[in-house]
Parts: structure tokens; sequence; C-alpha cells
């Protein structure tokens, strides 16, 4: 595998953290599973791309993108907590709803963003190439947007919410207003995703309607690889856990595509995906035992 | 414990054998990166091929050859753009828009020939297609609109509505639609859209027309040439004839199509790959349109949808299936 796959493969598994991030705070922090990553993902590349082409400063279009993927997750949240819709129905609904809906905003399915300016166009003056400047600017977001949800989840707000994802009848009982909660996390679960597709289409040249195309699956695939991988008992953990699951299954990815070696084609790269994905999950349970026996004590 | 290691032996050595792929140093390097897996991308892929077997490039002998499928996920093709760049062939050739894109994001120095790409400066890949100028140069596959209307109005003289099944998601086909909708009322025919955004989707569409048109047109839209056999079904049963942008559909039941082969249009992309490998720059190179097309006509087809094809237009027809 060469350098710039390498870096490469970090660099989508820095962006896909974001998605993983916020994949946590609704299917772990609040219990909720929510499939509208599926469209606030191309939602925020849509409104950022937009915004960009009608020469929008890249950060505050960055900033309306994740904002645009906030009211997203209040749509579903709202659709499940005020009309009383189950949460994986409401949250396919505005997913297919926000395909519609990317595609008014572009005008198009296709939206380029090759020679623009973009919140990445600054790292072009730096001294080393855009293969290492973008996984090294990425890693620094990332890590921010980790530690400020740490901090989040483990302040007074953040445990509430906590607690309406783990007993929603035992925090209402303790005053908190669990709905409030769903909507605020839902909010901000959609806010990372979106960041994440506005980041992904500045730094690939292009926001597409199809952007969204297995997004929860790779996000879910994080979460629970990471899971796999290490302990994730504290929420410091966990987040991290998320962003190691994010970049491991893109480096599975990279490892499938240059499987050619071994008699493998193109058409086998979701199988062999999956079957490195099911190894790295795997392979941690087998040492465990063997660690144990080995007597390290 | 003996087992575990051997297996986490095997596991390195399937590794590093991954990694080791290594061409030798005279080889002129070939990496292709295709969107996903369909007839007609496949046959650009494979016109590609062709070309350079015939000018004496073939795998092992001369030619190293990489390609890769995202299988219809953006993130897997930009990883792909990512390998090529890391392994740096002599050209990258990018099949379709979003392929395309995301290797012309990653690379500013590596030829790169795009195809199957209608709209090339919308998509930002050249920012003039007779001067390209950087390394990136391809084949555009814009259908000819205003000659395939005058096909509809051969085939069903007295058309005055004709049906149009695209995906409107995708950016090809809004772009056909608003071709054929400035073209079609030059002809006399109105058109009535029916939107079909996944494949699971053309038969109903294809239905929704029943009654509201007297030809349907199927452009060049992966989501609806994917599924066919559904408009073919319709057009049989309800007797209305259906045409199509590509010839590959009249095989596939389409009365007549005054297309290209996709396989002509990758071709012509490998001649341009064959180019720059003989010493040609991207840059200096202008972006190609079409250059061959073909009318095919489907006899039986036109049979079952209920029209009769003119000795003329028979005549005309490079190809005639039963």
């Amino acid at each position: 595998m060469s350098q710039i796959a390498l870096l490469g493969a970090i660099e989508v598994g820095l962006l896909f953290a974001l998605v993983a991030l916020g994949v946590y705070l609704s299917f772990r922090v609040l219990q909720f599973p929510d499939l509208t990553v599926d469209g606030s993902f191309p939602l925020g590349a849509a409104v950022c791309a937009s915004l960009i082409v009608v020469d929008v400063n890249p950060y505050l279009a960055t900033l309306v993108a994740a904002l645009a993927g906030a009211v997203a997750g209040v749509v579903t949240a709202w659709l499940n907590v005020r009309l009383k819709i189950l949460h994986l129905l409401a949250s396919i609904l505005t997913m297919i709803a926000l395909y519609s809906i990317n595609l008014r905003i572009m005008g198009r399915p296709n939206v380029a963003l090759l020679g623009e300016q973009t919140v990445f166009s600054p790292l072009e003056k730096l001294d080393m190439p855009s293969y290492v400047a973008l996984p090294i600017a990425l890693a620094v977001l990332v890590l921010v947007v980790k530690l400020l949800l740490d901090w989040f989840l483990n302040s007074e707000v953040g445990l509430a919410m906590r607690a309406t994802g783990v007993n929603p009848r035992m925090a209402r009982a303790q005053g908190i207003h669990t709905d409030r909660y769903i909507v605020g996390g839902m909010a901000l679960s959609n806010a990372l995703v979106a960041l994440a597709g506005a980041l992904f289409a500045q730094s690939q040249g292009a926001a597409d309607v199809t952007l969204g195309v297995g997004v929860i699956v790779v996000g879910l695939a994080a979460v629970i690889g990471g899971e796999a991988l290490m302990n994730t008992r504290a929420v410091w953990r966990a987040t991290f856990a998320c962003i190691v699951g994010s970049i491991v299954y893109r480096l599975a990815v990279a490892g499938a595509l240059n499987a050619d070696m071994l008699g493998l084609k193109a058409q086998d790269l979701n199988l062999i995906t999956a079957v490195l994905v099911t190894l790295a999950m795997v392979l941690p349970g087998i040492r465990m035992p063997f660690r144990s026996k080995g007597g390290a004590s | 414990m003996n087992a575990m290691r051997v297996g986490l032996a095997a596991l390195a050595t399937a590794v590093s054998m991954s990694v080791s792929g290594v061409a030798l140093a005279a080889d002129k390097h070939v990496a292709i990166t295709q969107i996903v897996e369909h007839p007609a991308l496949d046959a650009v892929r494979n016109g590609v091929k062709d070309v350079l077997a015939e000018a004496g490039l073939t795998e092992g002998n001369g030619l190293k050859w990489s390609y890769e499928s995202a299988q219809g996920n953006a993130a897997t093709a930009a990883q792909i753009a990512k390998k090529f760049a890391g392994e740096a062939p002599d050209v990258i050739v990018a099949i379709a828009t979003p392929s395309a894109q995301t290797v012309v994001a990653t690379t500013n120095s590596i030829p790169v020939v795009f195809s199957a790409v209608t709209d090339p400066v919308g998509a930002k890949l050249v920012t003039d297609a007779m001067h390209p100028g950087a390394n990136v140069t391809g084949v555009t596959d814009m259908t000819p609109i205003a000659a395939h209307m005058a096909l509809v109005k051969r085939v069903v003289p007295n058309a005055t509505r004709l049906g149009v099944i695209s995906n409107p998601g995708e950016a090809n086909s809004v772009t056909l639609v608003s071709l054929i909708e400035a073209e079609a009322p030059k002809l006399g025919m109105s058109v009535v859209v029916a939107a079909a955004t996944k494949s699971g989707d053309v038969l109903a569409a294809a239905r929704s027309l029943v009654g509201k048109v007297d030809a349907i047109y199927v452009p060049t839209d992966n989501t609806v040439i994917s599924a066919f056999e559904a408009v073919v079904k319709v057009g049989n049963e309800a007797s209305i004839p259906v045409l199509a942008g590509d010839t590959d559909s009249v095989k596939r039941g389409a009365v007549a199509a005054a297309g290209f082969d996709y396989y002509d249009v990758g071709r012509q992309t490998g001649k341009m790959v064959l180019d720059i490998l003989n010493g040609a720059k991207p840059g200096d190179m202008a972006v190609q349109g079409v250059a061959k097309t073909d009318l095919l006509v489907n006899v039986g087809a036109a049979k079952a949808q209920g029209v009769t094809l003119s000795p003329e237009l028979i005549a005309e027809a490079k190809e005639i299936i039963e």
C-alpha cells in the first residue's frame, strides 16, 4: 500500500469519524436508531457546495451546512416525540424526504467544487503535500470535536441526555424533560454528520446526491467495530473508539483495494471489506483468552 | 496457542502479498476507476482495453492494468483515487462523473482521461473543453438529442405526446431531459416526464405513462437502463413503442436507437490514452464528443409494441434484430 493510499484511508476515516460520533450519540447515548444520516450527510455536502459556488465564505458555508443537519435531526426527533411515529420510521421518512430536498438545494444532482475556495485551501500554501496536510488538519479537528463532546456528555445537560437514553422513565422522574433532550441530541448528532458531509464534499471536489449511499452502515460499523476493539466503559473511551473504528474500517477498505494479488477482483470489494471488518471484530476476542491462559495475570 | 500464531502468520503473509504488487519498470501502467458496474460503463472499459491490446499492449506484455470499481460508494471512489495517486500510473482513466471528480481532486500531475462524462465543463473537470490546459482531458457521452427526437418521429410519425423516464438524481439525465424538453416541441411533441429514483421504481414510472403518451424515450440514464426490461414490458403490454438513447437497449427490446455504442466511446477513450502513453500532453488534447453513431432497429420489438418500421429505416440500419 502506498503512502498516499494509507494517508488517504486515514483522511477518509477521520471524515467518517465525525459520522461515527454522530451515530454514537443517536444509537448509543440516546438509544435512538437514526437512519436520517443517509440524508443529512449529503445535505451537509449540498448546502455547503451550493453556498461555496455563489462565493459564500467556505467556513460560513460549512457552519450553515452543520446547522442544516441539526434541522434535519430536529425534524426526525419531532416526528418521533410529537407525532409519536416509531423512531426508526421517523428517521426513514426524513431520510427519503432529504433526497428530494438535496436536489432542490443544489438545483441539479452534482455541484462541482474543483478549483473553488474551500476550508482546505489554506493548506495548499503549507510546505507539505496536501495528502499529508489534509489528514493532519482533520485529525486536529476530529480531536477537538471529540474533546468538546466528552466535555458536553459529562456536563449537567449531557448527563441528563445520557439518562434520557439509559432510562427515560427514571429520567422523567428526576424532572428531566426527555423530549427536549431527544430533540437536542438528534440535532447535535445530525449536525456532526452534516459537518462530515460538508468537509467530504470540499475535500473530494463535488457534492452529489448519491453521497448518502451506505453512510449509516459505515457509521455503525465504525461504532461497533470500535467497541469490539477497545474498552468503551467511559465516555472518553467510547468517543475515541468511534474514531479508531472509523479509521480501521477505512484501512480495511484500502486493504481490500490492494488485495488484487490474491486473485480478487474489483467486484469482490464489498465482500472483502465485510470479511476484514469481521476479522477486526473477532480477533481481539480470540486474543483475550489467549492472554489469560498465558498467565501474565 | 500455536494455531493462533500460525493464523496470525498467515494473515501477515496475506497482507504482505497484497502490498507487494510492483510492476516491471518498463511496463506502461494504465489505472481505471469506475463508479459502478453496469453494461454501458463496462463496455467503455472494454473499449479502452481492446484499443491498447491492438496497439500491442496487453496485460503482462508491456501493460500493467489496474481496475477498481467503487460499487456506487462515494467514499470508496475517493479511496480508489488515492490508491491510484500513490501508484503514480502513466494514465488514470476515470469512467463517469463522480469517479472523475474525485480523481481530479486528488492529483494535478498524473494524466487523467475521463470517459462517459456528459458535461465535463459543468463538472469542473476542465475549464475549457477545446484547450484543457492541465493534466485532464477525455471523451463526453453527450447524446445527440435532436437526432434522437427526429428518429422518434420517423418510427412513430403521428406521435404528439412523448414519455420520458429518468432519474432526477442523475446529473446527466437532468441535462438530457432539459434538452428533450427543448427539442421535442419543435417536432410537434409534448413531453411527459416520469421519475424513477431507483431501479425498483422503473416499472411503476413506465406504467404511469400508459394512456398519456404515444411513444416512450429512455435517455442514457443509469437507473432506468439498469431496469430497462421493465419499460419494455410496459411497452409490449400497452402497445407503446419504446425508443432508447443507446444501442445496447435495442437488443434488450427497444424498437430503435440512433445511438452510439459505449464500446466505441471506450475505443475513442483508448486512443486518447494511447496518445498520452506515446508522449502527448493531456492539456493539449481537446475534449472529444462521440464520433461514431449507428442506427439499430428491433423488428420483433416493433411488432410487439404495435409499430411498422418503414423499409427505408430498415435499410439504413446497421444492425437488424429480429
